[in-house]
């Protein structure tokens, strides 16, 4: 395999090549500290706060897409091959302010103004793919970034206000897409990419092939692919995480297919991406894809890594598990798939062996008369951990409970299934005495913690609640059961 | 309508001076001529455009200069225990580590205690008191470097017994930090012991963590001799300088203090900056190099203080109508290893515990307990909200007790005036100015709270999942800082012979708006329009010894020294034009960028060449010191507050019963401000004050773990308020018709903090959606934060 040595990439005008990388260079530290482009900020280091927010534009197949994510976060080394846009690209050669910069002026949108260039890169991602943006999508595209003085009324109004100060067709990065999308082309070159800094190595397999031969040679490496927990080993941990081996750029891991049975999604697929599918089939989980994190780490964490990572308060995992998702994990030329659930074995403990690699994943197709319902129960209502995620998919017959799955997040070392309440439902008639029943077996199925999200007493409570939520929202019951956007 | 540029240097060839020549314009061609960016208009922040293009220039992008250096600091990893051994070999020897300091390597003294209480050293000796508690600072090429080695210290310990929340302290028998406070006026326990109604409860209100989006920095540069410049994002330079000088043992005139601006302040860096400060200027003297420190969000969190949370006992004494009689309270508080600013706050607490309530006879005890925790601090409010929460806590209990409508309950308590002796507050503060009535009906009117309040009871009437909840809270807020010496401010003031003008004054900027109010002031007294001022930043080398910017001071304190100092010139400037045009002073006015002399006109720049070519002297130094106000904490008389903000917020909600999630559904808000200096300006504050205050009584939870780790150390576990929590209905409006009765800057009034108890409309219209499960017979138990655990709980325990 013919390697390459360095790293390019766009930064705003200029090519950037790099001999040189570690694992754990960030995006941010280089823009800040090796290129002094300071208008990005530092605010959490952990992809919370939205201060670092930057665009990457990345070849989708040919066409170049900008997304938004935390350059905090963001590992410099998996940048190959992409466009980085800062804030001080925004307002044009003379100076003039950028249509969404102008608003935040004409709104006053700011006001200690360490948020604001955070705030401008996301509102001009919005702006990009949606002029004119209702209040909850510009809520929606908000949701990773914190501002602590203004209480955002003055950033919605500077938000609605943009559309009116420009179109995006005269915008500069618009304008340059062209010459941009032949530049990145140009940069894929098929090899595969080892660079080093030191003792520390990072890899950029040349295709999922590759990838499979990579992680034979070397089964100690650290697979990243949108960085969103491994960047947190980085800049909080100090993890040393080399030799690392970036998965984010195989556009093969990036496939995802709808089929007659079955929605196959590769593990590189980011939330963002996998969104239109997933509520395609199964709306309930539109607005349960639009609570997971922010629209940045949504555009940088994959399903793939969630299960992968083995968290257990990730919000994937439960609902996959509750469809009745497999994932296929492959070492070298092998593959094998299993149930979503069977992966996690115990707390930080998954059933991956060493070179192997999680692939792809297989969600069926909704069955005919399954009831779904999917609920995220956090202390702040967006850009917040689980305290308890439930998924519930139960097939009923003729009154009677034929299949039951029912997953949690946050109340076991591992997102699980409650195989008690399951049961307590099974052959049942679907009555809210039955739901009751098999909520109030949880306790048999989970012993939950207390910690600074929720307590144990919490957990379970809110969970058997959700059991009558869940029951209540079958019915034609005129009256809201919950808060929704 | 000058142009500045048009007006050239002197000429060198001819320094005489010619006789003026008489202008053509007569007076009045332009009346009505206005400058842009006076006082009472509308103007954006001055750095704005800085902000959203990322140019503004905070601490961290400064450019270094060659050689600079890093710190970080190590940690203590227990609440309380004895150091017994403290290794730092493999610090020393990590990789691009140049040294470290410790406590020995303090040449003056080994404290930063803000109040001379010699409490709270930079590096723990002997012992460590909380979790988090700095020990030492490691001395690295790069901070990433510095941040590594910091990690590999080998520090021993032996456990002592530690103590984390205030009851327990005060279960303990720990000590309070700083002696406490009472309050008392009549006899609240004869006048208890012969009310209708009694009783007695228990609040306990959370703390905050500040979360300013920019963390704590100090970038120190080493001079010559003592000497040492510290840039630093602190709301007190002049506290920071003088912490310095004391750590190094050098005297206050080594040592300058620059802020540019902050990344958000919020109280959080009035005195907790002196350690960073400090640190650095301590490395930046030993190795002679510039050094810069600045912590990661989570040691930022865990090592600097916060709100303080308070255990709250009340009992109150009222009437069949739900008039109190008496109250007595006692007030608890987690002030953490040391004083720090412990002592204001608790009283802070104590001087609001009335809010708007005329309470007959009344007894209020604070109690700032030590505890095994970072030492809290200053944060918005500054005690006054936890005060002001048990106020209307008190005002819910009785309004349950007697079925009534905790609004009617309310009204009936206001402060009075002078008819009817209802008017002095438990310090002893005649109350002279009370507008709460009149901004409380205004605001039932506009935000139509009567018909939505039946609404809401109708909608609870049905018995279904969701249930409402609507409260309608008023805020009285004192100010002036009870620390009397501290209300004072200076201001300096350049005109220089081209017409342009340099502002600089005491107070410092942290995105409230202050330099451009300031600038405004100055801007209106001299005619010139706003942006011919330029906006310095804050240094102790231009204005010494100023106070804090904090308790809602800094347009008032720096408005007016910065009026003095344009006053002064304006005066210089009048006799020059007098004597020069040969006319009285009194012919002699400045009107929209001109002078008006008699019958001429000139512009100012032109006047300002003139004035210098005449040798009159261009820069002026003012000073203010606020009037009136005086306190004796030993017998709880004064008049701490020189006067009173108010403001007024209904807030409805939504509460799902079932998981004890919640939505503000709508928020109207009428709030005072005086007349505004810049009313954008002070809506901004406002709004942005009352979601910060409903984020501290819902979502942000200071969560401490067994051992005294605090474990919501950063965003990803705290969580402050996003753009989807702001209600969904969000209507604010300054009282337009308000103007301070006492002489303030241009009759304004301050605005930070007290819009941040508007915040408690969210939390009592939330407790009035818990009521509801059990018909409004009960007044839910409801602790704050009312995360959606506490409100499912206090549910459940409702329908228990």
């Amino acid at each position: 395999m013919e390697t390459r040595g360095d790293i390019r990439f766009l930064l705003n005008g200029n090519m950037v090549r790099l001999d040189e990388a570690a694992a754990t260079d960030t995006l941010l530290d280089f823009l800040r500290i090796e290129r002094r482009l300071t208008g990005t900020k530092e605010g959490c280091a952990e992809g919370d706060c939205g201060a670092c927010t930057v665009l990457a534009g990345r070849l989708d197949g040919d066409r170049l897409r900008y997304e938004p994510v935390n350059a905090c976060i963001r590992l410099l080394a998996s940048l190959d091959g992409c466009h980085v846009v800062t804030i001080e690209h925004l307002s044009g050669p003379d100076g003039r302010l950028h249509p969404v910069q102008q608003a935040m002026v004409d709104y006053h949108g700011s006001q200690c103004g360490f948020c604001t260039p955070g705030f401008v890169m996301s509102l001009y991602a919005l702006w990009m793919e949606n002029p004119d943006p209702t209040d909850t999508e510009i809520e929606t595209a908000i949701q990773g970034n914190l501002c602590r003085c203004t209480g955002y009324e003055p950033i919605i109004r500077a938000a609605r206000a943009a559309t009116a100060l420009g179109s995006p067709a005269d915008d500069a990065l618009n304008r340059e897409r062209g010459a941009v999308t032949k530049k990145l082309s140009a940069l894929r070159d098929g090899r595969r990419v080892e660079i080093v800094k030191g003792e520390s190595r990072c890899i950029l397999p040349a295709s999922v092939d590759d990838l499979a031969d990579v992680l034979v040679e070397t089964a100690d490496a650290t697979i990243v692919a949108g960085a969103t927990d491994v960047g947190l080993w980085v800049t909080k941990f100090l993890r040393d995480i080399s030799p690392v081996v970036f998965v984010g750029h195989l556009d093969a891991l990036r496939r995802l297919d709808v089929t007659d049975t079955a929605i196959e999604i590769g593990a590189g697929v980011s939330y963002t991406d996998s969104r239109a599918a997933m509520a395609g089939d199964y709306p309930h989980l539109a607005e349960f894809w639009d609570r997971i994190a922010g629209w940045q780490i949504r555009n940088m964490g994959t399903i793939g890594g969630n299960i992968a990572n083995g968290s257990p308060i990730g919000d994937a995992p439960p609902v996959l598990i509750a469809l009745g998702a497999t994932i296929t994990l492959r070492r070298g030329g092998e593959r094998r798939t299993l149930p979503t659930e069977d992966f996690f074995i115990a707390y930080g403990k998954q059933d991956r062996q060493p070179g192997e690699f999680l692939e792809s994943l297989t969600v069926p197709r909704p069955a005919k008369g399954a009831l779904h319902a999917a609920y995220k129960i956090s202390k702040r209502r967006d850009e917040d951990i689980s305290s308890v995620c439930a998924a519930f998919n139960i097939t009923v017959a003729d009154g009677i409970v034929s299949d039951a799955r029912i997953a949690f997040g946050g109340m076991a070392a591992t997102p699980k299934r409650a195989s008690h309440a399951e049961a307590a439902l099974v052959d049942q008639p679907w009555s809210l005495a039955t739901v009751m029943a098999a909520a109030a077996r949880l306790g048999d199925d989970f012993a939950p913690l207390t910690d600074w999200r929720a307590s144990a007493d919490y957990r379970l409570r809110v969970s058997q609640n959700l059991f009558r939520r869940f029951w209540l929202e079958q019915q034609d019951e005129p009256a809201p059961v919950r808060l929704s956007a | 309508m000058s142009d500045l540029k048009t007006v050239g240097a002197p000429a060198d060839t001819d320094k005489r001076r010619d006789p003026p020549v008489p202008r053509q314009r007569v007076l009045g061609d332009d009346e009505g001529a206005t400058i842009k960016g006076s006082v009472h208009t509308d103007l954006r922040h001055d750095s704005a455009i800085k902000h959203v293009t990322g140019r503004a220039e905070y601490c961290d992008d400064i450019v270094e200069p060659v050689g600079t250096l890093h710190a970080y600091l190590g940690l203590s990893t227990r609440a309380h225990a004895r150091i017994t051994g403290l290794d730092l070999t493999a610090v020393r020897a990590a990789p691009g580590v140049v040294g470290v300091l410790t406590a020995d390597d303090i040449p003056g003294v080994n404290d930063v205690s803000p109040t001379g209480r010699h409490d709270e050293p930079v590096f723990a000796e002997g012992k460590v008191e909380f979790w988090g508690q700095p020990i030492f600072a490691v001395i690295a090429e790069s901070r990433d470097a510095a941040r590594r080695a910091a990690k590999l210290a080998d520090i021993t310990y032996e456990d002592l017994p530690h103590v984390l929340d205030p009851q327990s302290a005060r279960d303990a028998g720990m000590p309070y930090v700083t002696p406490p406070l009472t309050l008392k006026r009549g006899d609240a326990e004869g006048a208890m012991a012969n009310a209708k109604h009694r009783i007695k409860g228990r609040f306990t209100v959370g703390g905050q963590d500040h979360l300013y989006l920019e963390g704590h920095i100090a970038f120190a540069m080493p001079g010559e001799d003592d000497d040492v410049i510290v840039h630093s994002s602190t709301q007190h330079p002049t506290e920071a300088q003088h912490m310095v000088a004391h750590v190094l043992g050098v005297a206050s005139n080594a040592v300058t203090v620059n802020v540019r601006r902050m990344g958000g302040g919020f109280g959080g860096k009035e005195t907790q900056m002196n350690l960073f400060c400090s640190v650095a200027a301590l490395a930046a003297k030993k190795w002679n190099r510039a050094v810069k420190i600045r912590p990661d969000r989570d040691d930022d969190m865990s090592a600097t203080g916060k709100r303080h949370d308070f255990v709250i006992d009340y009992e109150v004494g009222f009437d069949d109508e739900g008039r109190i009689t008496a109250v007595s309270g006692d007030f608890a508080a987690r002030c953490g290893f040391s004083s720090d600013l412990s002592g204001p706050v608790t009283d802070r607490a104590l001087f609001h515990a009335d809010n708007a309530y005329y309470y007959p006879d009344v007894l209020l005890n604070s109690h700032p307990m030590k505890t095994n925790t970072v030492s809290n601090t200053a944060f918005r409010g500054f005690g006054g909200p936890q005060g002001v929460i048990a106020a209307e806590r008190i005002i819910e209990e009785i309004a349950y007790h007697r079925g009534l409508d905790s609004l009617e309950v309310r009204k009936r308590n206001f402060y009075g005036g002078p008819d009817d002796g209802r008017d002095v507050t438990p310090y002893h503060q005649t109350v002279e100015d009370n507008i709460a009535p009149r901004i409380v009906a205004e605001l039932e009117e506009s935000a139509d709270y009567q018909a939505r309040r039946q609404a809401v009871l109708h909608w609870n009437a049905k018995g279904g999942i969701i249930r409402k909840g609507i409260a309608l809270t008023p805020v009285k807020f004192g100010i002036s800082f009870t620390a009397t010496w501290y209300n004072q401010a200076g201001a300096l003031l350049h005109i220089y012979s081209d017409g342009s003008i340099h502002l600089n004054h005491g107070g410092t900027e942290m995105g409230q708006g202050l330099n451009t109010k300031v600038a405004q002031v100055v801007a209106d007294e001299l005619q010139v329009d706003f942006d011919h001022i330029k906006i310095t930043k804050t240094t102790t080398e231009k204005v010494p010894n100023t106070s804090a910017t904090a308790a809602s001071s800094g347009s008032d304190l720096n408005g007016m020294a910065a009026l003095d100092a344009a006053q002064q010139i304006k005066a210089r400037l009048t006799a020059f034009a007098a004597e020069r045009w040969q006319t009285d002073e009194n012919q002699v006015h400045f009107v929209a960028n001109t002078i008006r002399i008699g019958g001429e006109t000139v512009p100012f720049a032109e006047l300002i060449r003139e004035a210098y070519m005449a040798r009159i002297h261009l820069s002026a130094a003012g000073f203010y010191r606020t009037p009136k106000i005086h306190w004796d904490r030993d017998t709880g008389k004064g008049r701490p507050f020189y006067y009173f903000a108010y403001g007024a917020a209904c807030s409805e909600v939504s509460v799902d019963t079932l998981t004890g999630e919640y939505r503000v559904e709508r928020t109207d808000i009428l709030h005072d401000v005086g007349r505004s200096l810049n009313p954008i300006i002070d809506k901004g504050q406002v709004e942005g004050a009352f979601i910060q205050g409903m984020g501290w009584l819902t979502t942000e939870e200071l969560w401490w773990d067994e051992k005294g780790q605090l474990r919501t150390h950063a965003p990803s576990t705290y969580k402050i308020p996003l753009a989807s929590d702001r209600p969904r209905i969000f209507n604010v409006e300054l009282a337009s018709w308000s103007e301070n009765r006492e002489r303030t800057i241009k009759r304004s009034k301050a605005v930070g903090e007290p819009p941040f108890m508007l915040g408690i409309s969210v939390f009592e219209a939330l407790s009035h959606a818990v009521a509801s499960v059990a018909d409004y017979t009960v007044c839910p138990r409801l602790d704050a934060p009312a995360t959606p655990e506490r409100v499912l709980m206090a549910i459940e325990r409702l329908r228990e």
